[in-house]
């Protein structure tokens, strides 16, 4: 369609991209040969404005993700801290305890540092908002912290066999260490499930996507991550019921993953076997299956089991890692954002819903 | 959903309508002059250091923190014109809301124009049949159901008392979260600011004026500050060819209506609205568009749904997620607990 001389100097006009959902290119629904009806609704086709993205990545980069692996190991330990608590083991609970506040005290300095305003930090308790699981988040950190402090100030005593000049307050710390335990457990699961629902609670077309299922790999993370860290730190005789978290929370990760991914909308899932992300998370898989393997069946032995909680907590890592960065490739490239919207508004057109739509005729 | 997410007929206020824009974008020609007055009475920071993106004449690129109104630029060609008209007269005959076939619709356009259902009328120039261009102002689209506001932990982001969404300067602290809860990739965090604009009012001439709100969350506020003083935000006020009308929502959407109707009725079937439906994914939008093809050809989400509107089903799988957590530690501790 030249109009005129000098349109000949203008680049090839690029192609409308026409890519279909899914590995499996299909023809369009048929019509051609009349064997099957024409769809009143076309197949959805993908456009998009010079290939820019349509939502925003948020700027979280790798500190965040830190925060999600150590707020999920400190979560799983002060599980195990409670248990150890209950069923009288005390080396694993002390561990387990200091494992807690050390986890949390870091992963509330990475979470600090990826603010963009990092001295405004305590403005996160300026509300409480129901709508906001970073604000919940928030709270569930502050209060899971207070409890785990208290159980492994009380626990540090001990170690340095009461040297602190505490006086009177010792009394006070040794009442209130059992309680402090039970209010971190209580805000433990919490604390660990929360950073998926406050992934998936986000236009980010990945996270959003994987929001049914993406909880329930976070606590199997979280769950691997603590019993790695109890087997490394604790000796075997005390650290068996680290080892069966460990085991558990392996195969419920591998489980979980697998799930999720066939329940999440294809193209949506398709960041997380690309690239970096996708090569991340298939080291995750492999670490964690390792991992849990060798907590099995070799946990009796103080060197496999610690080689084995190493593998499981930087299985954990990756996984977070990698789930961090998908999300962020898929805000990055509009095809994520636009294909599955048009493919979920055309199923809603297809069934007769046509009153909830943006675009309007009039 | 719509218990949890807050929305504008939530607030207490009452004393003002809720304000919004209509962004006409048939009659846009693209000359930016909203970006410039956003830009000046905003004070924002230039986006990029005066690179050009090669695409079209948009050397602008998106919405962000320092770009609050964004003007996209659009060529397209003759095959691309017909598949617009053909996906807008598939909206016409599905019955969406807004309701039925333009000629059915009371409309300001002279009663009795049957709407040509072919492509055969012609479109107003300087469009030819080949080839045209299409421009349209983007702005933050002050979501009845904010997706910014409702995930923003430190209660920075706020309704106003005119429906809008504005975020608080001094309140936010940068932890990003918005950026990704608004489904239309409109609010960003302020990182860089090169430059910093030469109109603070203290300016030293010869000096370099520092950028403001620096790693702080910043969007389009519908020009609050003007607005409690009965102006016109800045955008809508340069705008020499009225394609963006700032005033009341209803009015506005009442507009709008009026408008794809008469455009309808001209034959050109590909004209549609964008987020004057108060049943979309995001209850409907404060700012409402007149498109001329498919939204995602402007850049703009085709059915974009606020996050919040899962977020209870969200908090109920990680509550059952959570729940399992709890079990697995005990049947740890039943399993491996006694030595
Ligand atoms: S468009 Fe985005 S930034 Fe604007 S109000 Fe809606 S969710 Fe918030
Ligand atoms: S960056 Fe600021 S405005 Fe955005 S969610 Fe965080 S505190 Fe709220």
């Amino acid at each position: 369609m030249t109009v005129t001389e000098f349109d000949s100097y203008r680049p090839p006009e690029p192609p409308r991209k026409r890519r279909r959902g899914g590995k499996g290119r299909r023809r369009g629904a048929g019509g051609a040969d009349g064997s099957r009806e024409m769809p009143m609704v076309p197949e959805p086709e993908f456009t998009s404005y010079y290939g820019r993205p349509v939502v925003k990545a948020p700027p979280w980069e790798n500190p965040i993700a830190v925060y999600f692996v150590l707020g999920g190991v400190a979560g799983g330990s002060s599980l195990l801290a409670l248990g150890a608590q209950l069923a009288d083991l005390p080396e694993l609970r002390r561990n387990s305890r200091i494992s807690a506040v050390a986890a949390a005290g870091v992963g509330a300095i990475a979470l600090v540092t990826d603010l963009g305003r990092p001295e405004r930090f305590l403005n996160m308790l300026r509300t409480i908002k129901l709508t906001s699981p970073m604000s919940l988040g928030s709270w569930i950190l502050a209060a899971f912290s207070t409890g785990a402090g208290v159980a492994a100030v009380s626990e540090v005593d001990r170690m340095t066999d009461c040297r602190a000049p505490l006086g009177p307050l010792r009394k006070v710390l040794r009442a209130a260490e059992h309680p402090a335990g039970v209010v971190a457990a209580v805000f433990a699961a919490p604390l660990a499930a929360y950073t998926a629902v406050l992934l998936s609670d986000t236009a980010v077309p990945t996270w959003n996507a994987a929001r049914e299922d993406l909880p329930f790999v976070f606590v199997s993370s979280a769950a691997l991550a603590s019993g790695g860290l109890g087997i490394i730190t604790t000796s075997v005789s005390q650290a068996r019921p680290a080892r069966a978290l460990a085991v558990l929370g392996a195969a419920g990760d591998l489980v979980a993953t697998q799930v999720m991914e066939r329940r999440m909308d294809p193209v949506a899932a398709e960041p997380l076997h690309e690239g970096g992300p996708g090569q991340t998370l298939r080291w995750s898989r492999r670490l964690v299956a390792v991992g849990g393997l060798g907590a099995l069946l070799g946990g009796g032995n103080r060197i496999v089991a610690a080689a084995s909680g190493a593998a499981l907590l930087a299985g954990s890592a990756l996984t977070r890692f990698g789930v961090l960065h998908a999300g962020l490739n898929s805000a990055a490239d509009p095809r994520y954002t636009i294909e599955p919207q048009k493919r979920r508004l055309a199923a809603r057109r297809r069934a007769g819903i046509t009153h909830d739509s943006i675009t309007t005729a009039g | 959903m719509r218990q949890l997410t807050e929305a504008p007929d939530h607030i207490a206020h009452h004393e003002h309508p809720r304000k919004g824009f209509f962004t006409d974008t048939s009659i846009c020609i693209g000359c930016k002059a909203c970006e410039v007055a956003c830009k000046e009475w905003n004070r924002n920071p230039h986006d990029s250091a005066f690179e050009l993106l090669e695409s079209s004449y948009d050397n602008t690129g998106s919405l962000g923190a320092d770009t609050w109104r964004h003007v996209a630029f659009v060529e397209q060609s003759g095959q691309q014109i017909e598949q617009a008209r053909e996906s807008g007269r598939a909206l016409v005959s599905l019955g969406m809301p807004g309701i039925g076939p333009p000629a059915s619709r009371p409309s300001s356009a002279a009663p009795g124009i049957v709407p040509s259902d072919t492509a055969s009328s012609d479109t107003t120039p300087p469009d030819t049949p080949e080839f045209r261009w299409l421009m349209s102002s983007d702005v933050c689209k002050h979501c009845t159901n904010a997706g910014c506001l409702d995930v923003c932990p430190t209660g920075a982001l706020f309704r106003t008392e005119f429906g809008t969404v504005v975020v608080q300067d001094d309140v936010c602290n940068g932890c990003g979260t918005c950026v990704a809860g608004c489904p239309f990739g409109v609010i960003e965090r302020r990182s860089d600011g090169i430059v910093a604009p030469k109109t603070e009012r203290d300016f030293t001439p010869g000096e370099q004026a520092a950028t403001r709100n620096v790693g702080v969350a910043q969007k389009c506020t519908l020009c609050y500050d003007r607005m409690v003083d009965d102006q016109t935000p800045a955008c809508a006020q340069a705008c020499p060819t009225t394609s963006i009308k700032y005033g009341d929502r209803e009015e506005m959407v009442a507009t709008a209506r009026q408008r794809v109707a008469e455009l309808q009725t001209q034959g050109m079937s590909e004209a549609r609205l964008y987020g004057a439906n108060d049943f979309d994914g995001v209850g409907g939008t404060g700012s409402v568009f007149l498109l001329l093809d498919e939204p995602e050809v402007y850049g703009l989400p085709p059915d974009p749904r606020v996050p919040t509107a899962d977020l209870p089903q969200m908090f109920k799988r990680a509550g059952i997620a959570a729940a399992g957590m709890l079990a697995a530690t005990a049947v740890a501790f039943v399993a491996g607990g006694r030595r």
